[in-house]
Protein backbone atom coordinates (compact mmCIF):
# COMPACT_ATOMS: atom_id res chain seq x y z
CA UNK A 1 0.00 0.00 0.00
CA UNK A 2 1.31 3.32 -0.30
CA UNK A 3 3.52 4.41 2.55
CA UNK A 4 3.01 8.17 0.97
CA UNK A 5 0.94 8.33 4.28
CA UNK A 6 2.42 8.16 7.64
CA UNK A 7 1.75 6.39 10.85
CA UNK A 8 2.01 9.33 13.59
CA UNK A 9 -0.55 11.52 12.68
CA UNK A 10 -4.33 11.44 11.25
CA UNK A 11 -4.21 11.31 7.65
CA UNK A 12 -6.68 14.04 7.59
CA UNK A 13 -4.02 16.01 8.14
CA UNK A 14 -2.52 15.14 5.91
CA UNK A 15 -3.70 15.14 3.29
CA UNK A 16 -4.89 18.72 4.30
CA UNK A 17 -0.82 19.71 4.99
CA UNK A 18 -0.48 18.01 1.49
CA UNK A 19 -2.89 20.59 -0.24
CA UNK A 20 -0.59 23.26 1.74
CA UNK A 21 2.11 22.29 0.48
CA UNK A 22 0.97 22.19 -3.72
CA UNK A 23 -0.61 25.71 -3.05
CA UNK A 24 2.99 26.77 -1.19
CA UNK A 25 4.75 25.61 -4.00
CA UNK A 26 2.35 26.70 -6.76
CA UNK A 27 1.39 23.50 -8.60
CA UNK A 28 -1.82 24.20 -6.76
CA UNK A 29 -2.84 27.88 -7.84
CA UNK A 30 -5.21 30.24 -6.54
CA UNK A 31 -8.76 30.18 -8.35
CA UNK A 32 -8.29 26.94 -9.42
CA UNK A 33 -9.90 23.78 -8.90
CA UNK A 34 -8.55 21.24 -6.16
CA UNK A 35 -9.01 17.48 -6.99
CA UNK A 36 -12.71 16.05 -5.64
CA UNK A 37 -12.99 14.17 -2.56
CA UNK A 38 -13.37 10.97 -4.56
CA UNK A 39 -10.39 11.66 -6.21
CA UNK A 40 -8.23 11.99 -3.36
CA UNK A 41 -9.76 8.70 -1.83
CA UNK A 42 -8.70 6.81 -4.93
CA UNK A 43 -4.92 8.47 -5.17
CA UNK A 44 -3.68 7.87 -1.44
CA UNK A 45 -6.13 4.31 -1.11
CA UNK A 46 -8.20 6.35 1.65
CA UNK A 47 -11.15 6.36 2.73
CA UNK A 48 -13.16 8.94 1.05
CA UNK A 49 -14.90 10.37 4.32
CA UNK A 50 -11.10 11.28 5.72
CA UNK A 51 -10.23 12.74 2.38
CA UNK A 52 -13.44 14.66 2.93
CA UNK A 53 -11.99 15.79 6.51
CA UNK A 54 -8.86 16.70 5.22
CA UNK A 55 -10.43 19.24 2.57
CA UNK A 56 -13.36 20.83 4.98
CA UNK A 57 -10.11 21.27 7.40
CA UNK A 58 -8.76 23.81 4.62
CA UNK A 59 -12.18 25.10 3.82
CA UNK A 60 -12.59 26.18 7.87
CA UNK A 61 -9.58 28.15 7.67
CA UNK A 62 -10.61 29.95 4.06
CA UNK A 63 -8.00 28.41 2.30
CA UNK A 64 -10.06 26.27 -0.43
CA UNK A 65 -13.79 27.65 -1.06
CA UNK A 66 -16.60 25.57 -2.31
CA UNK A 67 -18.60 26.57 -5.57
CA UNK A 68 -21.46 25.01 -5.56
CA UNK A 69 -21.80 22.09 -7.87
CA UNK A 70 -18.53 22.38 -9.45
CA UNK A 71 -15.84 21.69 -6.47
CA UNK A 72 -13.70 22.88 -4.21
CA UNK A 73 -11.51 26.17 -5.25
CA UNK A 74 -8.23 27.58 -3.59
CA UNK A 75 -9.06 30.83 -2.13
CA UNK A 76 -7.46 34.71 -3.45
CA UNK A 77 -4.23 35.44 -0.91
CA UNK A 78 -4.06 31.66 0.29
CA UNK A 79 -0.91 30.85 -0.78
CA UNK A 80 0.39 34.45 1.23
CA UNK A 81 -1.53 33.18 4.46
CA UNK A 82 -0.08 29.72 4.23
CA UNK A 83 3.75 31.21 4.01
CA UNK A 84 3.24 33.46 6.67
CA UNK A 85 2.10 30.28 8.91
CA UNK A 86 4.72 28.76 8.27
CA UNK A 87 7.09 31.17 8.59
CA UNK A 88 6.16 31.39 12.32
CA UNK A 89 6.92 27.52 12.50
CA UNK A 90 9.62 27.60 11.08
CA UNK A 91 11.58 28.67 14.08
CA UNK A 92 10.06 26.31 16.33
CA UNK A 93 10.49 23.12 14.26
CA UNK A 94 13.52 24.06 12.68
CA UNK A 95 15.95 26.33 14.22
CA UNK A 96 15.10 25.56 18.10
CA UNK A 97 15.84 21.52 16.72
CA UNK A 98 18.96 22.86 15.36
CA UNK A 99 20.36 24.87 17.98
CA UNK A 100 19.53 22.05 20.49
CA UNK A 101 21.48 19.93 18.22
CA UNK A 102 24.38 22.50 17.81
CA UNK A 103 24.84 22.50 21.56
CA UNK A 104 25.04 18.67 21.92
CA UNK A 105 27.84 18.37 19.48
CA UNK A 106 29.45 21.97 21.05
CA UNK A 107 29.30 24.09 17.80
CA UNK A 108 29.31 27.66 18.57
CA UNK A 109 26.80 30.33 17.50
CA UNK A 110 29.62 31.86 15.22
CA UNK A 111 30.56 28.19 13.26
CA UNK A 112 26.41 28.17 12.94
CA UNK A 113 26.33 31.06 11.12
CA UNK A 114 28.78 30.36 8.74
CA UNK A 115 27.41 26.93 8.02
CA UNK A 116 23.98 28.82 7.19
CA UNK A 117 25.91 31.34 5.63
CA UNK A 118 28.17 28.19 3.63
CA UNK A 119 24.38 26.77 2.88
CA UNK A 120 22.81 29.77 1.68
CA UNK A 121 25.74 29.93 -1.13
CA UNK B 1 -30.39 7.97 11.54
CA UNK B 2 -31.12 4.44 11.00
CA UNK B 3 -28.67 2.76 12.10
CA UNK B 4 -27.19 -0.59 9.91
CA UNK B 5 -26.49 -2.91 12.51
CA UNK B 6 -27.35 -2.50 15.97
CA UNK B 7 -26.47 -4.81 18.83
CA UNK B 8 -26.72 -4.91 22.55
CA UNK B 9 -25.42 -7.49 25.04
CA UNK B 10 -25.22 -9.85 22.10
CA UNK B 11 -23.58 -13.23 23.84
CA UNK B 12 -22.99 -16.72 22.00
CA UNK B 13 -22.01 -19.47 23.99
CA UNK B 14 -20.79 -23.49 22.93
CA UNK B 15 -21.48 -25.70 26.47
CA UNK B 16 -19.70 -23.35 28.48
CA UNK B 17 -17.21 -21.39 26.15
CA UNK B 18 -18.77 -18.18 25.38
CA UNK B 19 -17.52 -17.64 22.02
CA UNK B 20 -18.85 -14.02 21.93
CA UNK B 21 -20.09 -12.09 25.45
CA UNK B 22 -21.85 -9.37 25.80
CA UNK B 23 -20.54 -7.12 22.44
CA UNK B 24 -22.96 -3.83 22.03
CA UNK B 25 -22.26 -1.70 19.13
CA UNK B 26 -23.98 -0.13 16.33
CA UNK B 27 -22.66 0.33 13.08
CA UNK B 28 -23.68 3.59 11.09
CA UNK B 29 -25.00 3.46 6.77
CA UNK B 30 -22.29 4.32 4.80
CA UNK B 31 -19.32 4.09 6.49
CA UNK B 32 -16.40 1.26 6.10
CA UNK B 33 -15.74 -0.86 8.75
CA UNK B 34 -12.62 -2.99 10.04
CA UNK B 35 -13.66 -5.51 12.65
CA UNK B 36 -10.10 -6.59 13.68
CA UNK B 37 -8.78 -9.01 15.97
CA UNK B 38 -6.66 -12.88 16.50
CA UNK B 39 -8.27 -16.05 15.31
CA UNK B 40 -10.91 -17.63 17.29
CA UNK B 41 -11.71 -14.00 18.81
CA UNK B 42 -15.29 -14.28 17.77
CA UNK B 43 -15.41 -12.16 14.02
CA UNK B 44 -16.59 -14.22 12.01
CA UNK B 45 -19.25 -15.96 14.71
CA UNK B 46 -20.96 -11.87 14.82
CA UNK B 47 -20.97 -11.63 11.07
CA UNK B 48 -22.58 -15.12 11.44
CA UNK B 49 -25.44 -13.84 13.79
CA UNK B 50 -25.42 -10.18 12.31
CA UNK B 51 -26.12 -12.21 8.35
CA UNK B 52 -28.61 -14.72 10.89
CA UNK B 53 -26.36 -17.76 9.73
CA UNK B 54 -26.54 -18.06 13.58
CA UNK B 55 -28.90 -17.53 16.49
CA UNK B 56 -27.47 -15.59 19.31
CA UNK B 57 -27.71 -16.99 23.17
CA UNK B 58 -29.36 -14.12 24.20
CA UNK B 59 -29.17 -10.24 23.46
CA UNK B 60 -30.56 -8.13 21.05
CA UNK B 61 -29.99 -7.85 17.17
CA UNK B 62 -30.98 -5.20 14.47
CA UNK B 63 -30.11 -4.67 10.92
CA UNK B 64 -31.58 -2.24 9.00
CA UNK B 65 -33.69 -1.57 12.38
CA UNK B 66 -35.45 -4.92 11.64
CA UNK B 67 -34.66 -8.55 13.33
CA UNK B 68 -33.06 -10.58 10.17
CA UNK B 69 -33.69 -14.66 11.02
CA UNK B 70 -36.17 -14.95 8.21
CA UNK B 71 -36.61 -11.48 7.00
CA UNK B 72 -36.18 -11.34 3.26
CA UNK B 73 -36.51 -7.97 3.93
CA UNK B 74 -33.27 -7.42 5.94
CA UNK B 75 -31.45 -10.18 4.02
CA UNK B 76 -32.05 -9.41 0.54
CA UNK B 77 -30.15 -6.07 1.66
CA UNK B 78 -26.88 -8.55 2.73
CA UNK B 79 -24.02 -9.30 1.02
CA UNK B 80 -21.52 -11.85 2.94
CA UNK B 81 -18.74 -13.15 1.31
CA UNK B 82 -17.21 -16.11 3.97
CA UNK B 83 -13.60 -17.07 4.15
CA UNK B 84 -13.00 -20.31 2.37
CA UNK B 85 -16.45 -19.63 0.68
CA UNK B 86 -17.56 -22.84 -0.99
CA UNK B 87 -19.43 -23.08 -5.15
CA UNK B 88 -20.89 -25.64 -6.63
CA UNK B 89 -18.50 -28.25 -8.46
CA UNK B 90 -19.60 -27.79 -11.96
CA UNK B 91 -20.50 -24.48 -12.27
CA UNK B 92 -18.60 -21.95 -14.88
CA UNK B 93 -17.48 -18.61 -12.97
CA UNK B 94 -20.37 -17.59 -15.77
CA UNK B 95 -23.13 -19.44 -14.14
CA UNK B 96 -21.77 -18.32 -10.10
CA UNK B 97 -22.41 -14.96 -11.59
CA UNK B 98 -25.65 -15.46 -13.21
CA UNK B 99 -26.88 -16.69 -9.78
CA UNK B 100 -25.71 -13.81 -7.72
CA UNK B 101 -26.91 -11.22 -10.22
CA UNK B 102 -30.22 -13.34 -9.50
CA UNK B 103 -29.97 -12.38 -5.74
CA UNK B 104 -28.85 -9.13 -5.31
CA UNK B 105 -31.38 -6.42 -6.28
CA UNK B 106 -28.28 -3.71 -7.01
CA UNK B 107 -26.05 -6.31 -9.22
CA UNK B 108 -24.34 -4.47 -11.98
CA UNK B 109 -23.55 -6.92 -14.18
CA UNK B 110 -21.16 -5.05 -16.58
CA UNK B 111 -19.36 -4.26 -13.59
CA UNK B 112 -18.75 -7.80 -12.23
CA UNK B 113 -17.50 -8.80 -15.62
CA UNK B 114 -15.33 -5.94 -16.43
CA UNK B 115 -13.61 -7.15 -12.87
CA UNK B 116 -13.67 -10.81 -14.05
CA UNK B 117 -11.21 -9.44 -16.68
CA UNK B 118 -9.48 -7.30 -14.23
CA UNK B 119 -8.67 -10.30 -11.96
CA UNK B 120 -8.07 -12.14 -14.71
CA UNK B 121 -10.53 -15.37 -14.40
CA UNK B 122 -11.17 -17.67 -16.89
CA UNK B 123 -15.02 -16.91 -17.12
CA UNK B 124 -15.73 -20.41 -18.65
CA UNK B 125 -13.86 -22.85 -15.84
CA UNK B 126 -15.76 -25.02 -13.71
CA UNK B 127 -15.12 -23.71 -9.92
CA UNK B 128 -13.94 -27.14 -9.29
CA UNK B 129 -10.51 -26.31 -11.25
CA UNK B 130 -10.02 -22.70 -9.97
CA UNK B 131 -7.39 -22.12 -7.51
CA UNK B 132 -7.59 -21.08 -4.12
CA UNK B 133 -6.68 -17.38 -5.09
CA UNK B 134 -9.06 -17.55 -8.16
CA UNK B 135 -11.86 -18.80 -6.05
CA UNK B 136 -11.22 -15.78 -3.48
CA UNK B 137 -11.21 -13.45 -6.52
CA UNK B 138 -14.49 -14.84 -7.02
CA UNK B 139 -15.93 -13.61 -4.05
CA UNK B 140 -14.75 -10.32 -4.17
CA UNK B 141 -16.36 -9.82 -7.64
CA UNK B 142 -19.49 -10.91 -5.76
CA UNK B 143 -19.03 -8.41 -2.71
CA UNK B 144 -18.28 -5.63 -5.32
CA UNK B 145 -20.85 -6.07 -7.96
CA UNK B 146 -23.73 -7.00 -5.50
CA UNK B 147 -23.71 -3.33 -3.97
CA UNK B 148 -25.42 -4.60 -1.02
CA UNK B 149 -26.13 -2.05 1.33
CA UNK B 150 -24.77 -4.27 3.90
CA UNK B 151 -21.56 -5.98 2.59
CA UNK B 152 -19.09 -8.27 4.58
CA UNK B 153 -16.04 -9.44 3.78
CA UNK B 154 -14.55 -12.28 5.92
CA UNK B 155 -11.24 -12.49 5.26
CA UNK B 156 -11.74 -12.64 2.16
CA UNK B 157 -8.30 -12.83 0.20
CA UNK B 158 -7.12 -16.78 1.14
CA UNK B 159 -4.66 -17.31 -1.43
CA UNK B 160 -5.03 -14.11 -3.31
CA UNK B 161 -1.50 -12.41 -4.54
CA UNK B 162 -0.84 -9.29 -3.61
CA UNK B 163 -1.43 -7.71 -6.92
CA UNK B 164 -4.98 -8.87 -6.55
CA UNK B 165 -5.16 -7.61 -3.17
CA UNK B 166 -4.37 -4.34 -4.39
CA UNK B 167 -6.59 -4.19 -7.18
CA UNK B 168 -9.16 -5.31 -4.29
CA UNK B 169 -8.82 -2.30 -2.45
CA UNK B 170 -8.53 0.04 -5.57
CA UNK B 171 -11.75 -1.20 -6.73
CA UNK B 172 -13.84 -1.01 -3.44
CA UNK B 173 -12.56 2.63 -2.75
CA UNK B 174 -13.47 3.66 -5.97
CA UNK B 175 -17.02 1.50 -6.03
CA UNK B 176 -17.77 2.85 -2.38
CA UNK B 177 -17.18 6.37 -3.49
CA UNK B 178 -19.04 5.96 -5.97
CA UNK B 179 -21.87 4.12 -4.44
CA UNK B 180 -21.41 4.22 -0.75
CA UNK B 181 -23.01 1.70 1.45
CA UNK B 182 -22.12 0.11 4.81
CA UNK B 183 -19.19 -2.25 4.90
CA UNK B 184 -17.57 -4.35 7.04
CA UNK B 185 -14.31 -5.63 6.50
CA UNK B 186 -12.85 -8.44 8.93
CA UNK B 187 -9.30 -9.14 8.42
CA UNK B 188 -5.85 -9.96 9.28
CA UNK B 189 -3.64 -7.11 7.32
CA UNK B 190 -4.48 -4.63 9.31
CA UNK B 191 -1.23 -2.85 7.69
CA UNK B 192 -2.60 -3.13 3.99
CA UNK B 193 -6.89 -2.13 5.19
CA UNK B 194 -6.18 0.33 7.66
CA UNK B 195 -6.27 3.85 5.85
CA UNK B 196 -9.43 2.51 4.38
CA UNK B 197 -11.36 1.68 7.48
CA UNK B 198 -13.31 4.44 8.84
CA UNK B 199 -14.01 2.86 11.83
CA UNK B 200 -12.05 0.19 14.10
CA UNK B 201 -13.57 -2.53 16.25
CA UNK B 202 -11.10 -5.09 17.88
CA UNK B 203 -12.68 -7.98 19.38
CA UNK B 204 -10.48 -10.35 21.53
CA UNK B 205 -11.47 -13.48 23.28
CA UNK B 206 -15.30 -12.67 22.59
CA UNK B 207 -15.08 -9.05 24.16
CA UNK B 208 -14.95 -5.88 21.93
CA UNK B 209 -12.56 -4.08 23.73
CA UNK B 210 -11.92 -1.45 21.44
CA UNK B 211 -14.70 0.67 18.92
CA UNK B 212 -13.45 3.95 17.67
CA UNK B 213 -12.81 6.25 14.61
CA UNK B 214 -9.91 5.12 12.98
CA UNK B 215 -8.36 8.60 12.73
CA UNK B 216 -8.62 8.96 16.39
CA UNK B 217 -6.22 6.09 16.60
CA UNK B 218 -3.17 7.41 14.74
CA UNK B 219 -1.02 8.87 16.75
CA UNK B 220 -2.50 8.04 19.76
CA UNK B 221 -0.05 5.45 20.75
CA UNK B 222 3.93 6.15 20.32
CA UNK B 223 7.27 4.10 21.09
CA UNK B 224 9.73 5.35 22.72
CA UNK B 225 13.21 4.27 23.40
CA UNK B 226 15.89 4.98 25.49
CA UNK B 227 17.85 5.11 29.24
CA UNK B 228 15.00 3.30 31.23
CA UNK B 229 14.85 5.86 34.14
CA UNK B 230 14.09 8.37 30.87
CA UNK B 231 11.33 6.19 29.51
CA UNK B 232 9.76 5.39 33.06
CA UNK B 233 9.90 9.02 33.50
CA UNK B 234 7.62 9.87 30.18
CA UNK B 235 5.40 6.84 30.82
CA UNK B 236 4.23 8.29 34.07
CA UNK B 237 0.42 8.65 33.93
CA UNK B 238 0.03 6.83 30.52
CA UNK B 239 -1.09 3.79 30.24
CA UNK B 240 1.88 1.17 29.06
CA UNK B 241 1.09 -1.39 26.68
CA UNK B 242 4.17 -2.88 26.05
CA UNK B 243 7.22 -2.69 27.79
CA UNK B 244 10.73 -4.46 27.28
CA UNK B 245 14.24 -4.15 29.12
CA UNK B 246 17.40 -4.73 27.42
CA UNK B 247 20.31 -3.77 30.11
CA UNK B 248 20.10 0.10 31.13
CA UNK B 249 17.85 0.60 27.56
CA UNK B 250 14.32 0.00 27.56
CA UNK B 251 11.82 -0.09 24.81
CA UNK B 252 7.83 1.11 25.55
CA UNK B 253 4.99 1.60 23.83
CA UNK B 254 2.43 3.87 25.97
CA UNK B 255 -1.10 5.25 25.13
CA UNK B 256 -3.17 8.05 25.62
CA UNK B 257 -2.60 11.95 25.69
CA UNK B 258 -0.11 11.77 23.00
CA UNK B 259 -0.14 14.57 20.84
CA UNK B 260 2.82 17.23 19.76
CA UNK B 261 3.70 18.30 23.09
CA UNK B 262 4.16 14.98 24.24
CA UNK B 263 6.89 13.74 21.60
CA UNK B 264 8.51 17.31 22.04
CA UNK B 265 8.89 16.23 26.07
CA UNK B 266 10.21 12.70 24.83
CA UNK B 267 12.86 13.79 22.81
CA UNK B 268 14.12 16.48 25.28
CA UNK B 269 14.01 13.68 27.65
CA UNK B 270 16.52 12.49 24.90
CA UNK B 271 14.13 9.39 23.96
CA UNK B 272 13.91 8.01 20.50
CA UNK B 273 10.13 7.69 19.65
CA UNK B 274 8.43 5.95 16.53
CA UNK B 275 4.80 6.17 15.46
CA UNK B 276 2.71 3.34 16.09
CA UNK B 277 0.90 2.10 13.08
CA UNK B 278 -2.77 0.67 13.50
CA UNK B 279 -1.24 -3.08 13.40
CA UNK B 280 1.12 -2.30 15.72
CA UNK B 281 -1.21 -1.19 17.83
CA UNK B 282 -4.05 -4.17 18.10
CA UNK B 283 -0.64 -6.83 18.50
CA UNK B 284 0.03 -4.68 21.75
CA UNK B 285 -3.90 -4.68 22.84
CA UNK B 286 -4.23 -8.66 21.85
CA UNK B 287 -1.68 -10.27 22.75
CA UNK B 288 -1.84 -10.04 26.83
CA UNK B 289 -2.55 -13.18 28.46
CA UNK B 290 -4.38 -10.59 31.29
CA UNK B 291 -7.85 -10.07 30.88
CA UNK B 292 -8.31 -6.70 29.44
CA UNK B 293 -11.33 -4.20 29.50
CA UNK B 294 -11.88 -1.75 27.39
CA UNK B 295 -9.48 0.34 26.05
CA UNK B 296 -8.94 3.91 27.43
CA UNK B 297 -7.22 6.06 24.81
Amino acid sequence: MTSIIDDSRPIFVQIAQRIEEDIIAGSLLEETQVPSTNQFASLYQINPATAAKGVNLLVDQGILYKKRGIGMFVAEGARQRLVENRKEQFYEQYVVAMIQEANKLGITAEQLADMIRRGDA
Amino acid sequence: MQSAVAVSNLTKTYGKVAAVSEVSFTMEPNKIYGLLGRNGAGKTTIMHMITAQLFPTSGELRVFGEAPYENANVLSQICFIKEGQKYPDLFRISDVLDVAGGCFKNWDNEYAYSLVEEFRLPLKRRMKKLSRGMLSSVGIIIGLASRAPLTLFDEPYLGLDAVARSLFYNRLIEDYAEHPRTIVLSTHLIDEVSQLLEHVMVIDKGRLILNEESEMLRGRALTVIGSAAAVESFAAGKEMIEREAFGSLMKSTVMGGIDEDEIRRARALGLETTAVSLQQLIVHLTNGNSERGAVRL
